[in-house]
Protein backbone atom coordinates (compact mmCIF):
# COMPACT_ATOMS: atom_id res chain seq x y z
CA UNK A 1 0.00 0.00 0.00
CA UNK A 2 1.44 3.71 -0.73
CA UNK A 3 0.21 6.29 1.51
CA UNK A 4 0.71 9.75 1.00
CA UNK A 5 0.76 12.13 3.97
CA UNK A 6 -0.09 15.56 3.28
CA UNK A 7 1.49 18.29 5.51
CA UNK A 8 1.25 21.78 5.78
CA UNK A 9 4.10 23.79 6.94
CA UNK A 10 2.92 26.90 9.61
CA UNK A 11 4.68 29.29 12.04
CA UNK A 12 3.67 27.90 15.53
CA UNK A 13 0.61 29.98 16.63
CA UNK A 14 0.88 28.08 20.08
CA UNK A 15 1.80 31.47 21.40
CA UNK A 16 0.38 34.09 23.85
CA UNK A 17 -2.34 35.91 21.70
CA UNK A 18 -0.97 39.27 22.90
CA UNK A 19 2.15 38.23 20.29
CA UNK A 20 -0.66 37.98 17.82
CA UNK A 21 -0.53 40.72 14.79
CA UNK A 22 -1.89 41.53 11.53
CA UNK A 23 -0.50 43.77 9.16
CA UNK A 24 -3.55 45.28 7.96
CA UNK A 25 -2.47 46.59 4.81
CA UNK A 26 -1.35 43.51 3.45
CA UNK A 27 -3.80 41.56 4.89
CA UNK A 28 -1.20 38.93 6.17
CA UNK A 29 0.02 37.73 9.89
CA UNK A 30 3.15 39.05 10.95
CA UNK A 31 5.06 36.19 12.26
CA UNK A 32 6.27 36.92 15.78
CA UNK A 33 10.02 36.69 15.73
CA UNK A 34 11.39 33.52 17.07
CA UNK A 35 8.65 31.28 16.42
CA UNK A 36 9.59 28.31 14.91
CA UNK A 37 7.47 26.53 11.45
CA UNK A 38 6.23 23.84 12.40
CA UNK A 39 3.84 20.98 11.11
CA UNK A 40 0.08 22.21 10.98
CA UNK A 41 -1.22 19.76 14.40
CA UNK A 42 -3.68 18.15 12.70
CA UNK A 43 -1.17 17.21 9.83
CA UNK A 44 1.02 15.07 12.70
CA UNK A 45 -1.63 13.55 13.06
CA UNK A 46 -2.26 12.40 9.90
CA UNK A 47 1.41 10.99 10.11
CA UNK A 48 0.76 9.17 13.23
CA UNK A 49 -2.37 7.39 11.28
CA UNK A 50 -0.29 6.45 8.56
CA UNK A 51 2.26 5.27 10.44
CA UNK A 52 0.18 3.10 12.77
CA UNK A 53 -0.62 1.35 9.47
CA UNK A 54 2.60 1.13 8.36
CA UNK A 55 3.08 -1.01 12.04
CA UNK A 56 0.14 -3.11 11.28
CA UNK A 57 1.20 -3.94 7.49
CA UNK A 58 5.25 -3.12 6.81
CA UNK A 59 5.29 -3.24 3.31
CA UNK A 60 3.45 0.21 3.39
CA UNK A 61 5.02 3.24 1.70
CA UNK A 62 4.18 6.42 3.29
CA UNK A 63 5.50 10.04 1.35
CA UNK A 64 5.39 12.98 2.57
CA UNK A 65 3.90 15.79 0.75
CA UNK A 66 4.10 19.35 1.45
CA UNK A 67 3.55 22.75 -0.76
CA UNK A 68 5.11 25.68 0.43
CA UNK A 69 8.80 27.79 0.48
CA UNK A 70 12.05 25.57 0.44
CA UNK A 71 11.87 25.40 4.36
CA UNK A 72 9.02 23.38 4.33
CA UNK A 73 11.68 20.55 3.72
CA UNK A 74 11.99 20.72 7.69
CA UNK A 75 8.40 19.58 8.18
CA UNK A 76 9.20 16.90 6.05
CA UNK A 77 11.91 16.17 7.58
CA UNK A 78 9.93 15.79 11.11
CA UNK A 79 7.62 13.44 9.23
CA UNK A 80 10.36 10.96 8.01
CA UNK A 81 12.18 10.94 11.57
CA UNK A 82 8.54 9.60 12.44
CA UNK A 83 9.06 6.93 10.02
CA UNK A 84 7.81 7.67 6.74
CA UNK A 85 9.69 6.58 3.51
CA UNK A 86 10.29 9.34 1.04
CA UNK A 87 9.33 13.17 0.52
CA UNK A 88 7.88 15.35 -2.01
CA UNK A 89 8.29 18.95 -1.98
CA UNK A 90 6.42 21.29 -4.33
CA UNK A 91 7.87 24.68 -4.24
CA UNK A 92 7.47 27.19 -6.34
CA UNK A 93 6.58 30.66 -6.65
CA UNK A 94 3.50 30.48 -8.28
CA UNK A 95 2.49 27.90 -5.29
CA UNK A 96 2.44 30.91 -3.14
CA UNK A 97 -1.17 32.91 -2.24
CA UNK A 98 -3.53 29.48 -3.73
CA UNK A 99 -6.61 29.85 -2.76
CA UNK A 100 -8.24 26.04 -1.77
CA UNK A 101 -9.53 24.87 -4.96
CA UNK A 102 -5.77 25.95 -6.40
CA UNK A 103 -4.25 24.33 -3.41
CA UNK A 104 -6.48 21.22 -4.30
CA UNK A 105 -5.41 21.25 -7.65
CA UNK A 106 -1.56 21.09 -7.13
CA UNK A 107 -1.94 18.41 -4.62
CA UNK A 108 -4.10 16.36 -6.41
CA UNK A 109 -2.15 16.63 -9.41
CA UNK A 110 1.30 15.67 -7.47
CA UNK A 111 -0.46 12.88 -6.15
CA UNK A 112 -2.07 11.23 -9.66
CA UNK A 113 2.21 12.37 -10.76
CA UNK A 114 3.19 9.73 -7.96
CA UNK A 115 0.99 6.76 -9.16
CA UNK A 116 -0.07 3.82 -7.42
CA UNK A 117 -0.92 5.78 -4.61
CA UNK A 118 -3.93 4.06 -2.70
CA UNK A 119 -4.45 6.60 0.47
CA UNK A 120 -4.04 10.38 1.00
CA UNK A 121 -3.81 11.21 4.43
CA UNK A 122 -4.77 14.88 5.58
CA UNK A 123 -5.06 16.71 9.00
CA UNK A 124 -9.67 17.78 9.50
CA UNK A 125 -8.13 21.61 8.84
CA UNK A 126 -4.75 23.91 8.65
CA UNK A 127 -4.46 25.39 12.14
CA UNK A 128 -4.12 29.14 10.36
CA UNK A 129 -6.97 29.43 8.70
CA UNK A 130 -8.90 26.74 9.65
CA UNK A 131 -10.71 26.19 6.62
CA UNK A 132 -10.98 22.55 6.50
CA UNK A 133 -11.73 21.99 2.75
CA UNK A 134 -8.58 20.67 1.03
CA UNK A 135 -8.78 16.78 1.78
CA UNK A 136 -12.48 16.79 0.36
CA UNK A 137 -11.05 19.05 -3.19
CA UNK A 138 -8.26 16.26 -3.59
CA UNK A 139 -10.65 13.54 -3.22
CA UNK A 140 -13.22 15.40 -5.63
CA UNK A 141 -10.56 16.49 -8.21
CA UNK A 142 -9.33 12.58 -7.77
CA UNK A 143 -13.02 11.53 -7.89
CA UNK A 144 -12.31 9.06 -4.85
CA UNK A 145 -14.37 9.36 -1.86
CA UNK A 146 -13.05 10.95 1.06
CA UNK A 147 -13.67 9.63 4.57
CA UNK A 148 -13.71 13.26 6.64
CA UNK A 149 -12.68 13.79 10.36
CA UNK A 150 -11.47 10.69 11.44
CA UNK A 151 -10.09 9.46 15.22
CA UNK A 152 -9.55 5.52 14.08
CA UNK A 153 -8.31 4.88 10.61
CA UNK A 154 -8.04 1.11 9.43
CA UNK A 155 -7.41 -0.66 6.08
CA UNK A 156 -8.04 -4.34 5.29
CA UNK A 157 -8.46 -5.96 2.12
CA UNK A 158 -8.61 -2.66 0.08
CA UNK A 159 -11.41 -1.29 2.02
CA UNK A 160 -10.96 1.94 4.01
CA UNK A 161 -12.67 1.94 7.23
CA UNK A 162 -13.11 5.01 9.42
CA UNK A 163 -14.20 5.74 12.55
CA UNK A 164 -15.44 9.28 12.69
CA UNK A 165 -15.71 12.13 15.14
CA UNK A 166 -19.39 13.44 14.92
CA UNK A 167 -20.61 16.55 17.18
CA UNK A 168 -22.90 14.64 19.38
CA UNK A 169 -20.87 10.73 19.07
CA UNK A 170 -19.16 8.72 16.40
CA UNK A 171 -20.10 6.81 13.37
CA UNK A 172 -18.31 4.02 11.08
CA UNK A 173 -18.03 4.18 7.95
CA UNK A 174 -16.03 2.51 4.90
CA UNK A 175 -15.12 2.92 1.27
CA UNK A 176 -13.00 1.22 -1.13
CA UNK A 177 -9.54 2.43 -2.13
CA UNK A 178 -8.28 4.66 -3.38
CA UNK A 179 -9.66 7.04 -1.01
CA UNK A 180 -8.91 10.05 0.90
CA UNK A 181 -9.30 10.50 4.80
CA UNK A 182 -8.42 13.42 6.93
CA UNK A 183 -8.21 12.87 10.90
CA UNK A 184 -8.81 14.67 13.79
CA UNK A 185 -7.03 15.04 17.43
CA UNK A 186 -8.82 12.45 18.37
CA UNK A 187 -7.11 9.86 17.50
CA UNK A 188 -4.08 10.60 19.64
CA UNK A 189 -0.99 11.87 20.16
CA UNK A 190 1.75 11.69 17.27
CA UNK A 191 4.95 9.67 18.53
CA UNK A 192 7.70 10.98 19.13
CA UNK A 193 10.91 10.21 16.13
CA UNK A 194 13.75 9.10 18.32
CA UNK A 195 17.41 10.58 17.83
CA UNK A 196 18.81 7.29 15.48
CA UNK A 197 15.38 8.07 13.41
CA UNK A 198 16.00 11.75 12.84
CA UNK A 199 19.38 10.83 11.62
CA UNK A 200 17.98 8.54 9.52
CA UNK A 201 15.62 11.18 8.25
CA UNK A 202 18.70 12.99 6.97
CA UNK A 203 19.08 10.77 4.33
CA UNK A 204 15.99 9.90 3.30
CA UNK A 205 15.10 10.93 -0.40
CA UNK A 206 13.02 14.45 -1.21
CA UNK A 207 11.64 14.93 -4.26
CA UNK A 208 10.91 18.59 -5.50
CA UNK A 209 8.81 19.37 -8.01
CA UNK A 210 7.80 23.38 -9.44
CA UNK A 211 4.38 24.17 -11.47
CA UNK A 212 5.93 22.88 -14.29
CA UNK A 213 6.73 19.47 -13.15
CA UNK A 214 3.26 19.16 -12.49
CA UNK A 215 1.77 20.82 -15.64
CA UNK A 216 0.50 23.62 -14.36
CA UNK A 217 0.84 26.77 -15.16
CA UNK A 218 -0.54 30.66 -14.68
CA UNK A 219 -3.66 29.87 -15.95
CA UNK A 220 -5.04 27.40 -12.94
CA UNK A 221 -2.35 29.12 -10.11
CA UNK A 222 -2.94 32.98 -10.90
CA UNK A 223 -4.72 35.27 -8.99
CA UNK A 224 -7.59 35.56 -11.62
CA UNK A 225 -7.64 31.50 -10.73
CA UNK A 226 -8.81 32.15 -7.67
CA UNK A 227 -12.42 30.77 -6.60
CA UNK A 228 -11.95 32.46 -3.32
CA UNK A 229 -10.61 35.81 -2.14
CA UNK A 230 -9.77 37.43 1.03
CA UNK A 231 -10.74 40.80 1.32
CA UNK A 232 -9.66 41.46 4.92
CA UNK A 233 -8.06 40.35 7.94
CA UNK A 234 -8.09 41.91 11.34
CA UNK A 235 -7.79 40.79 15.03
CA UNK A 236 -11.17 41.09 16.68
CA UNK A 237 -11.31 43.73 19.46
CA UNK A 238 -12.79 42.67 22.84
CA UNK A 239 -13.61 45.71 25.29
CA UNK A 240 -14.65 43.37 28.30
CA UNK A 241 -12.86 44.63 31.28
CA UNK A 242 -12.91 41.56 34.10
CA UNK A 243 -13.84 42.77 37.18
CA UNK A 244 -12.08 40.38 39.49
CA UNK A 245 -13.53 39.47 43.10
CA UNK A 246 -12.23 40.46 46.25
CA UNK A 247 -12.04 38.63 49.69
CA UNK A 248 -9.64 37.78 52.37
CA UNK A 249 -10.61 34.01 51.93
CA UNK A 250 -11.94 31.68 48.68
CA UNK A 251 -15.31 31.58 50.73
CA UNK A 252 -15.71 34.99 50.71
CA UNK A 253 -14.77 35.25 46.85
CA UNK A 254 -17.07 32.61 46.21
CA UNK A 255 -20.01 34.53 47.95
CA UNK A 256 -19.13 37.47 45.97
CA UNK A 257 -19.47 36.01 42.93
CA UNK A 258 -22.51 34.45 43.94
CA UNK A 259 -23.83 38.03 44.58
CA UNK A 260 -22.70 39.74 41.27
CA UNK A 261 -24.07 36.96 39.80
CA UNK A 262 -27.44 37.49 41.21
CA UNK A 263 -27.41 41.10 40.71
CA UNK A 264 -26.79 40.98 37.16
CA UNK A 265 -29.72 38.86 37.12
CA UNK A 266 -27.19 36.28 35.55
CA UNK A 267 -28.69 33.13 38.21
CA UNK B 1 -29.00 42.31 -2.78
CA UNK B 2 -28.61 39.06 -3.39
CA UNK B 3 -31.56 37.35 -6.11
CA UNK B 4 -32.09 34.41 -4.31
CA UNK B 5 -30.26 32.00 -1.92
CA UNK B 6 -30.69 28.44 -1.39
CA UNK B 7 -31.13 27.60 2.81
CA UNK B 8 -29.84 23.59 2.82
CA UNK B 9 -31.94 22.74 5.59
CA UNK B 10 -31.49 19.78 8.56
CA UNK B 11 -34.32 18.22 10.30
CA UNK B 12 -33.05 16.84 14.13
CA UNK B 13 -35.69 14.26 15.30
CA UNK B 14 -39.32 15.70 13.36
CA UNK B 15 -38.14 19.35 14.03
CA UNK B 16 -36.54 21.71 11.56
CA UNK B 17 -32.89 22.70 13.66
CA UNK B 18 -32.23 26.13 15.10
CA UNK B 19 -29.14 26.28 12.70
CA UNK B 20 -31.65 26.07 9.69
CA UNK B 21 -34.35 28.69 11.52
CA UNK B 22 -31.00 31.24 11.59
CA UNK B 23 -29.97 30.51 8.02
CA UNK B 24 -33.52 31.17 7.07
CA UNK B 25 -33.20 34.48 8.81
CA UNK B 26 -29.98 35.77 7.69
CA UNK B 27 -31.55 34.83 3.93
CA UNK B 28 -34.12 36.55 4.44
CA UNK B 29 -32.40 39.64 5.65
CA UNK B 30 -29.73 39.37 2.72
CA UNK B 31 -31.95 38.95 -0.09
CA UNK B 32 -34.62 41.63 0.30
CA UNK B 33 -37.08 41.34 -1.93
CA UNK B 34 -35.31 37.95 -3.53
CA UNK B 35 -36.66 34.58 -3.24
CA UNK B 36 -35.68 32.32 0.11
CA UNK B 37 -35.31 28.49 -1.22
CA UNK B 38 -35.00 26.20 1.47
CA UNK B 39 -33.81 22.36 0.75
CA UNK B 40 -34.88 19.66 3.08
CA UNK B 41 -33.10 16.31 2.45
CA UNK B 42 -33.59 12.99 4.17
CA UNK B 43 -36.42 10.77 4.78
CA UNK B 44 -39.42 11.65 6.56
CA UNK B 45 -38.64 15.71 6.16
CA UNK B 46 -41.67 16.90 4.21
CA UNK B 47 -43.69 17.67 7.34
CA UNK B 48 -41.07 20.35 8.10
CA UNK B 49 -41.38 22.12 5.11
CA UNK B 50 -43.95 24.59 6.59
CA UNK B 51 -42.21 25.43 9.82
CA UNK B 52 -39.52 26.68 7.04
CA UNK B 53 -41.98 29.01 5.34
CA UNK B 54 -42.93 29.93 8.89
CA UNK B 55 -39.71 30.82 9.47
CA UNK B 56 -39.26 32.98 6.01
CA UNK B 57 -38.70 30.56 2.80
CA UNK B 58 -40.63 31.30 0.17
CA UNK B 59 -40.29 27.61 -1.44
CA UNK B 60 -39.45 24.44 -0.34
CA UNK B 61 -37.16 21.66 -2.33
CA UNK B 62 -37.28 17.81 -0.61
CA UNK B 63 -35.98 15.58 -1.10
CA UNK B 64 -37.95 12.39 0.65
CA UNK B 65 -36.36 9.00 0.43
CA UNK B 66 -35.75 6.36 2.92
CA UNK B 67 -32.30 5.50 1.19
CA UNK B 68 -31.38 9.44 2.55
CA UNK B 69 -32.51 8.59 6.32
CA UNK B 70 -28.83 8.60 7.63
CA UNK B 71 -26.10 11.20 6.05
CA UNK B 72 -23.94 9.37 3.51
CA UNK B 73 -21.59 11.92 1.25
CA UNK B 74 -22.66 10.40 -1.98
CA UNK B 75 -25.94 9.87 -1.47
CA UNK B 76 -26.59 13.50 -0.10
CA UNK B 77 -24.06 15.04 -2.91
CA UNK B 78 -26.23 13.72 -5.34
CA UNK B 79 -29.24 14.63 -4.40
CA UNK B 80 -27.68 18.30 -3.36
CA UNK B 81 -26.56 18.50 -6.51
CA UNK B 82 -30.64 18.04 -7.97
CA UNK B 83 -31.57 20.35 -5.28
CA UNK B 84 -28.23 22.88 -6.62
CA UNK B 85 -29.80 22.70 -10.05
CA UNK B 86 -33.69 23.04 -9.11
CA UNK B 87 -33.32 26.06 -7.25
CA UNK B 88 -30.18 27.60 -9.54
CA UNK B 89 -29.77 30.55 -6.49
CA UNK B 90 -26.48 31.94 -6.67
CA UNK B 91 -25.75 31.83 -3.24
CA UNK B 92 -25.65 28.16 -1.37
CA UNK B 93 -25.73 28.58 2.84
CA UNK B 94 -24.97 25.03 4.50
CA UNK B 95 -25.26 24.97 8.44
CA UNK B 96 -21.26 24.22 10.13
CA UNK B 97 -22.91 20.74 11.16
CA UNK B 98 -21.80 17.22 10.76
CA UNK B 99 -23.36 17.33 7.43
CA UNK B 100 -22.39 21.16 6.40
CA UNK B 101 -18.48 20.53 7.14
CA UNK B 102 -18.64 17.86 5.04
CA UNK B 103 -21.19 18.15 2.15
CA UNK B 104 -20.26 22.09 1.42
CA UNK B 105 -16.66 21.34 0.27
CA UNK B 106 -17.76 18.55 -1.66
CA UNK B 107 -20.58 20.36 -3.33
CA UNK B 108 -18.16 23.31 -3.99
CA UNK B 109 -15.81 21.48 -5.81
CA UNK B 110 -18.13 19.57 -7.55
CA UNK B 111 -19.47 22.70 -9.14
CA UNK B 112 -15.69 24.30 -9.99
CA UNK B 113 -16.32 26.88 -7.19
CA UNK B 114 -15.40 28.04 -4.05
CA UNK B 115 -16.66 27.78 -0.24
CA UNK B 116 -16.52 30.06 2.92
CA UNK B 117 -16.83 27.41 6.16
CA UNK B 118 -17.44 28.66 9.55
CA UNK B 119 -18.88 31.95 9.10
CA UNK B 120 -20.18 33.92 11.86
CA UNK B 121 -21.05 37.29 9.72
CA UNK B 122 -22.28 37.46 6.33
CA UNK B 123 -23.16 40.68 4.40
CA UNK B 124 -23.65 40.81 0.71
CA UNK B 125 -21.84 43.57 -1.42
CA UNK B 126 -23.60 43.71 -4.63
CA UNK B 127 -24.10 40.60 -5.80
CA UNK B 128 -21.11 38.88 -4.02
CA UNK B 129 -21.85 37.35 -0.16
CA UNK B 130 -19.08 38.60 2.32
CA UNK B 131 -18.42 36.00 4.57
CA UNK B 132 -16.82 36.66 7.64
CA UNK B 133 -14.85 33.78 9.65
CA UNK B 134 -12.76 33.16 13.05
CA UNK B 135 -9.36 32.03 12.18
CA UNK B 136 -5.81 31.25 13.04
CA UNK B 137 -7.64 29.83 16.10
CA UNK B 138 -9.78 32.14 17.05
CA UNK B 139 -7.09 34.85 16.98
CA UNK B 140 -7.79 36.36 14.05
CA UNK B 141 -10.77 36.95 11.51
CA UNK B 142 -11.06 36.84 7.68
CA UNK B 143 -13.36 38.63 5.53
CA UNK B 144 -14.06 36.03 2.24
CA UNK B 145 -15.62 36.10 -0.92
CA UNK B 146 -16.36 33.40 -3.56
CA UNK B 147 -15.67 34.54 -7.34
CA UNK B 148 -16.97 31.15 -8.66
CA UNK B 149 -20.70 30.51 -8.83
CA UNK B 150 -22.93 29.66 -7.04
CA UNK B 151 -21.57 31.25 -3.94
CA UNK B 152 -21.45 28.39 -1.20
CA UNK B 153 -21.02 29.59 2.92
CA UNK B 154 -21.42 27.07 5.68
CA UNK B 155 -22.83 29.01 9.24
CA UNK B 156 -22.09 28.70 12.24
CA UNK B 157 -24.66 27.84 14.85
CA UNK B 158 -25.79 30.35 16.97
CA UNK B 159 -24.46 33.54 14.94
CA UNK B 160 -26.95 34.60 13.31
CA UNK B 161 -31.05 35.91 14.09
CA UNK B 162 -33.60 33.85 13.83
CA UNK B 163 -36.36 35.35 11.71
CA UNK B 164 -39.31 35.59 13.53
CA UNK B 165 -41.83 32.93 13.07
CA UNK B 166 -44.83 33.41 11.03
CA UNK B 167 -47.01 30.78 11.12
CA UNK B 168 -49.51 32.78 7.91
CA UNK B 169 -46.46 33.39 5.33
CA UNK B 170 -47.13 31.27 2.61
CA UNK B 171 -44.93 29.40 0.08
CA UNK B 172 -44.26 26.70 -2.61
CA UNK B 173 -43.59 23.05 -1.52
CA UNK B 174 -41.95 21.04 -3.97
CA UNK B 175 -40.85 17.63 -4.06
CA UNK B 176 -38.02 16.16 -6.75
CA UNK B 177 -37.30 12.37 -6.93
CA UNK B 178 -33.62 11.85 -4.94
CA UNK B 179 -33.30 8.39 -8.11
CA UNK B 180 -30.33 7.56 -6.39
CA UNK B 181 -27.62 6.01 -8.66
CA UNK B 182 -26.51 3.53 -6.12
CA UNK B 183 -23.71 2.42 -8.23
CA UNK B 184 -21.96 5.88 -7.80
CA UNK B 185 -22.11 5.50 -3.45
CA UNK B 186 -18.49 4.85 -2.85
CA UNK B 187 -18.98 5.06 0.56
CA UNK B 188 -20.77 2.80 3.33
CA UNK B 189 -21.92 3.75 7.12
CA UNK B 190 -21.39 0.67 9.03
CA UNK B 191 -22.45 2.14 12.24
CA UNK B 192 -23.64 4.93 14.06
CA UNK B 193 -23.07 5.19 18.24
CA UNK B 194 -24.83 8.28 19.55
CA UNK B 195 -23.77 10.21 22.32
CA UNK B 196 -26.89 10.57 24.85
CA UNK B 197 -27.32 13.87 26.39
CA UNK B 198 -28.36 13.75 29.75
CA UNK B 199 -30.10 16.72 30.85
CA UNK B 200 -29.48 20.07 29.34
CA UNK B 201 -27.93 19.86 25.42
CA UNK B 202 -25.12 22.16 25.22
CA UNK B 203 -25.85 24.03 22.13
CA UNK B 204 -29.10 25.30 23.45
CA UNK B 205 -28.20 25.94 27.43
CA UNK B 206 -28.83 29.05 28.49
CA UNK B 207 -26.17 28.49 31.41
CA UNK B 208 -22.92 26.48 30.45
CA UNK B 209 -20.20 25.14 33.44
CA UNK B 210 -16.64 24.25 31.59
CA UNK B 211 -13.78 22.25 32.73
CA UNK B 212 -10.61 22.29 31.92
CA UNK B 213 -7.00 20.61 32.45
CA UNK B 214 -6.41 22.71 35.06
CA UNK B 215 -8.62 20.31 37.06
CA UNK B 216 -5.94 17.64 37.42
CA UNK B 217 -8.33 14.73 36.97
CA UNK B 218 -11.45 13.31 35.48
CA UNK B 219 -12.62 12.46 39.51
CA UNK B 220 -12.97 16.64 39.88
CA UNK B 221 -15.11 17.23 37.81
CA UNK B 222 -17.65 16.42 40.44
CA UNK B 223 -17.11 20.20 41.27
CA UNK B 224 -18.03 20.86 37.47
CA UNK B 225 -21.57 18.76 37.68
CA UNK B 226 -22.49 20.27 41.21
CA UNK B 227 -22.07 23.45 39.83
CA UNK B 228 -23.76 23.09 36.36
CA UNK B 229 -27.26 20.97 38.19
CA UNK B 230 -27.34 24.08 40.87
CA UNK B 231 -27.58 26.35 38.11
CA UNK B 232 -29.50 24.22 35.51
CA UNK B 233 -26.70 23.95 33.56
CA UNK B 234 -25.15 22.06 30.46
CA UNK B 235 -21.84 20.88 31.08
CA UNK B 236 -18.66 21.47 28.77
CA UNK B 237 -15.01 20.80 28.92
CA UNK B 238 -11.91 21.51 27.05
CA UNK B 239 -10.30 19.90 24.36
CA UNK B 240 -7.25 18.87 26.13
CA UNK B 241 -9.72 17.21 28.75
CA UNK B 242 -11.17 15.23 25.98
CA UNK B 243 -7.68 14.70 24.42
CA UNK B 244 -7.11 12.82 27.77
CA UNK B 245 -10.50 11.22 28.03
CA UNK B 246 -11.47 12.69 31.17
CA UNK B 247 -14.71 13.92 29.57
CA UNK B 248 -16.72 12.47 26.68
CA UNK B 249 -15.54 14.44 23.09
CA UNK B 250 -19.31 15.83 23.16
CA UNK B 251 -18.83 17.85 25.50
CA UNK B 252 -15.81 19.59 24.20
CA UNK B 253 -16.14 23.49 23.45
CA UNK B 254 -13.85 24.82 21.05
CA UNK B 255 -12.97 25.03 17.11
CA UNK B 256 -13.08 21.58 16.53
CA UNK B 257 -15.94 21.09 19.25
CA UNK B 258 -18.98 22.85 20.25
CA UNK B 259 -19.79 26.27 19.38
CA UNK B 260 -21.90 27.69 22.48
CA UNK B 261 -22.84 31.38 23.22
CA UNK B 262 -25.07 30.98 26.46
CA UNK B 263 -25.96 34.17 28.53
CA UNK B 264 -23.66 32.55 31.25
CA UNK B 265 -20.67 30.94 30.67
CA UNK B 266 -18.23 29.71 33.48
CA UNK B 267 -14.76 28.39 32.67
CA UNK B 268 -13.14 26.57 35.70
CA UNK B 269 -9.56 25.63 35.52
CA UNK B 270 -9.34 26.43 31.85
CA UNK B 271 -6.54 28.69 30.53
CA UNK B 272 -8.46 29.88 27.52
CA UNK B 273 -6.32 28.97 24.62
CA UNK B 274 -7.57 30.61 21.57
CA UNK B 275 -9.23 27.17 20.24
CA UNK B 276 -11.19 26.94 23.05
CA UNK B 277 -12.46 30.60 23.06
CA UNK B 278 -13.66 29.79 19.51
CA UNK B 279 -16.15 28.01 20.60
CA UNK B 280 -17.24 30.22 23.68
CA UNK B 281 -16.37 33.85 22.98
CA UNK B 282 -20.30 34.61 21.53
CA UNK B 283 -21.24 34.02 25.14
CA UNK B 284 -23.06 36.90 26.51
CA UNK B 285 -21.14 37.12 29.86
CA UNK B 286 -18.07 34.71 30.77
CA UNK B 287 -16.85 33.96 34.60
CA UNK B 288 -13.43 32.43 34.85
CA UNK B 289 -12.28 31.15 37.48
CA UNK B 290 -8.58 30.31 37.51
CA UNK B 291 -5.25 30.68 39.71
CA UNK B 292 -3.23 31.89 37.37
CA UNK B 293 -3.85 36.02 37.58
CA UNK B 294 -2.24 35.98 33.82
CA UNK B 295 -4.23 33.20 31.94
CA UNK B 296 -5.67 34.34 28.91
CA UNK B 297 -9.52 33.52 29.97
CA UNK B 298 -9.53 36.49 32.05
CA UNK B 299 -9.27 38.91 28.58
CA UNK B 300 -12.74 37.49 27.47
CA UNK B 301 -14.48 37.41 31.09
CA UNK B 302 -16.87 39.99 32.74
CA UNK B 303 -16.47 38.70 36.31
CA UNK B 304 -13.36 36.36 37.78
CA UNK B 305 -11.89 34.70 40.68
CA UNK B 306 -7.54 34.15 41.08
CA UNK B 307 -7.72 31.40 42.94
CA UNK B 308 -7.43 27.72 42.87
CA UNK B 309 -10.70 25.87 41.93
CA UNK B 310 -10.67 23.50 44.79
CA UNK B 311 -10.74 26.32 47.49
CA UNK B 312 -13.69 28.16 45.98
CA UNK B 313 -16.13 25.79 44.03
CA UNK B 314 -17.66 24.04 47.26
CA UNK B 315 -18.19 27.69 48.51
CA UNK B 316 -19.35 28.47 45.37
CA UNK B 317 -22.04 26.06 45.08
CA UNK B 318 -22.98 26.69 48.19
CA UNK B 319 -23.68 30.34 47.62
CA UNK B 320 -25.75 30.05 43.82
CA UNK B 321 -27.75 27.57 46.04
CA UNK B 322 -28.71 30.44 48.34
CA UNK B 323 -29.18 32.97 46.55
CA UNK B 324 -31.19 30.91 43.58
CA UNK B 325 -32.82 29.69 46.83
CA UNK B 326 -33.15 33.27 48.23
Amino acid sequence: MHIVVCVKQVPDWDIPPSSFKIDEALNQVVPPPGVAAVPSQFDTIGVEAAMRLKDEAPDTKVTIMSMGAESARDVIKHSLAMGADEGVLLTDALFENLDWYQISLVLSTAIKKLEGVDLVVCGRQAVDWDMGVAGSGIAEMLDWPALTIGKQVKVSDGTLSVERVLMDGFETVEAPLPAVVTVSNELGEPRYPKLQQIMQAAKKQVTIWAAADLGLDDSQLGAGARKLTLEKLYVPVSNVECEFMEGDTPEEMAQNLAKKLAEAKLI
Amino acid sequence: MASSILVVGEVEEGRLATITAEMLGAARRLSGDGTVTCALIGSGVEASGQAAIALGADEVIVVDDAALAEYNTDTYLQAMLKVAEQASAPIILFGQTDMGRDLAPRLAFRLDTGVIMDTIELAMDGDRLQGTRPCYGGNARAINVVRGDPQIATVRAKSQDLAAEDSSRQGTVTKIDAAIDQSAVRVKVIERSGVSAEGVRLEDADVVVSGGRGLGGPENFDVIEDLASALGAAVGASRAVCDLEWRPVSEQVGLTGKVVSPTLYIAVAISGASQHMAGCSGSKNIVAINKDADANIFKAARFGIVEDFAKVMTPLIEAVKQEKGG
